[in-house]
């Protein structure tokens, strides 16, 4: 199973996490963990507040009350010193790919290594090729402007850019939104390939039942301020907390779970003989 | 590990081009026609006492103190303000801005600051072009409504028009950059939600520096009266 590949330390611990936009409450004395090398899946409805839990995780945000540590870092207490070295280990990919616009791809992938490593151009280059192979972009993308991409192209040169200080922690906003349907299948085997590949820590936000049944380790299901449940999905399926039931219920929840754990069972005997020393 | 915050050279360039170099043709242009009209204005009430050569008094006075530092700041404030508020704003909703601070790039390093010190060095250049081209626009005025010749006008321009004037003109200027990019760049920032939110932002940037260039200069006005220059 997926989940056993974790070794439980923990990477980004949240507690008693609160948060207020004027009265409104998003998030009230929130808890979570996320456990190095899993891929942990944050659900919710519309303004449940995921998208503000993770902009409080990357360090753009920060909630009015409570902890969060990341690589055992307390945030709220961090050093600017201490904040940019947290930042080079930590890569994020964008809903909408967050590309800068002035830059070819190659340059936006190459710009984090020009400006916090010594290395020359050429290896830059290569460095930035070789992520965008990565990320599984096709060569002839790679001197666009991020305008001329389409939307699956533009959130892997994201994905590119994310991943080209060699991060340990990687943030996905939303990676499969917009995505025709094939290039979203893509995305569920991208992000296990990275995982397995390099033992990322992988934090994402997604509507995408699929992607959920086929990559997620973890997901934690968030409502009302709290988190309504942890679990895998199939464990998820289990509960009966209305939060929860409403992506399991209704046809696309059904037919997502009978697809997914169709899948867990044909794919289990290969990872278990992967397993194998 | 991190650099030292430096100076970025290749935005510093690039901006003195688009803000300074590309505005030259419509400076040049815009105050050799303000230096027409003021020639113009003041003709028919010199010619009245026979004062025709005051002219260059005139119109060496009030472009070099005055009009030059102005219009030049306003061009550019309704030319590179706007831009910079439509850049930083679209980079705002596109989440280019939370790119750079979670690839720890400051974005005032990189957004604000080559900028203010493009400006710095784009702006007087600028007054300086537009002080020229508005004494050419008065001194032909000159010649064709009172018969002003080009050498006795500027013999009497340098005798009107001493160093303090053409640099309390030309010190403005640096004010008025700082004005102009402080709050292109602010206004930018203030971006929040989608593409209105940019165009809101980018006419308020132009209004409120147009605005505030205006006091600005005002101030000036007073203080250099009060301190008698």
């Amino acid at each position: 199973m997926p989940g056993q590949r974790s070794n439980g330390e923990a990477v980004i611990e949240l507690h008693k996490v609160s948060t207020r936009f004027g009265s409104h409450v998003v998030h009230a004395d929130l808890d979570l963990e996320v456990r190095r090398a899993e891929i942990f899946a944050l659900i919710g409805g519309s303004g449940s507040g995921k998208s503000t839990l993770l902009r409080e995780m990357i360090l753009l945000q920060k909630p009015d009350s409570g902890t969060i540590r990341v690589f055992s870092n307390d945030l709220q207490t961090l050093s600017d010193e201490a904040a940019l070295v947290l930042r080079q280990r930590c890569g994020v990919m964008f809903q909408h790919g967050g590309l800068f616009g002035t830059l070819t791809v190659k340059e936006n992938v190459g710009l984090p290594l020009r400006e916090h490593t010594n290395l020359d151009d050429d290896l830059i280059d290569e460095i930035a090729s070789w992520k965008l192979a990565l990320a599984g972009l096709n060569a002839e993308a790679w001197t666009q402007y991020p305008t001329e991409l389409s939307g699956g192209m533009m959130k892997r040169a994201s994905l590119a850019r994310a991943l080209a200080l060699d991060p340990e922690l990687l943030f996905l906003d939303e990676p499969t939104a917009g995505l025709d349907p094939l290039s979203a299948g893509g995305v569920d085997e991208l992000v296990r390939k990275l995982r397995d590949l390099f033992g990322l820590t992988i934090v994402m936000i997604t509507h995408d039942l699929d992607l959920l049944w086929q990559a997620a380790d973890r997901v934690a299901v968030l409502a009302e301020g709290k988190v309504q449940g942890v679990g895998s999905m199939a464990e998820l399926a289990g509960m009966d907390k209305p939060a929860v039931r409403q992506f399991f219920d209704g046809p696309r929840g059904r037919a997502a779970q009978q697809q997914g754990q169709r899948e867990l069972q044909a794919r289990a005997p290969v990872s278990a003989s992967k397993e194998k020393p | 590990m991190a650099h030292p915050s430096r100076i970025r050279w290749r935005p510093i360039l690039f901006n003195i081009r688009t803000a300074g170099f590309d505005a030259l043709p419509i400076v040049g242009l815009l105050s050799f026609l303000l230096g027409i009209v003021v020639a113009y204005q003041g003709a028919d009430q010199l010619r009245q006492y026979g004062a025709n050569v005051y002219i260059a008094d005139l119109v060496g006075l009030s472009m070099m103190r005055e009009f030059a530092p102005l219009i030049t700041a306003i061009i550019v404030a309704g030319r590179s303000g706007s831009a910079y508020a439509a850049q930083i704003g679209t980079m705002a909703v596109t989440e280019e801005i939370d790119a750079l601070r979670t690839l720890g790039i400051a974005p005032l390093d990189l957004l604000v600051l080559p900028k203010i010190i493009a400006m710095l060095i784009a702006l007087p250049l600028l007054t300086v072009f537009a002080d020229v081209l508005g004494v050419v626009g008065g001194m032909i005025m000159s010649r064709v409504q009172l018969g002003v010749g080009y050498g006795e006008f500027l013999d009497r321009l340098v005798k009107a028009v001493d160093l303090s004037t053409y640099l309390v003109g030309v010190g403005k200027a640096p004010m008025f950059a700082v004005i102009i990019v402080m709050i292109g760049c602010f206004q930018g920032f203030r971006t929040k939600g989608g593409a209105d939110s940019v165009g809101r932002q980018t006419t308020r940037s132009v209004v409120q520096s147009i605005f505030m260039v205006i006091v600005a200069d005002a101030l000036f006005s007073v203080a250099f009266s009060a301190l008698d220059i």
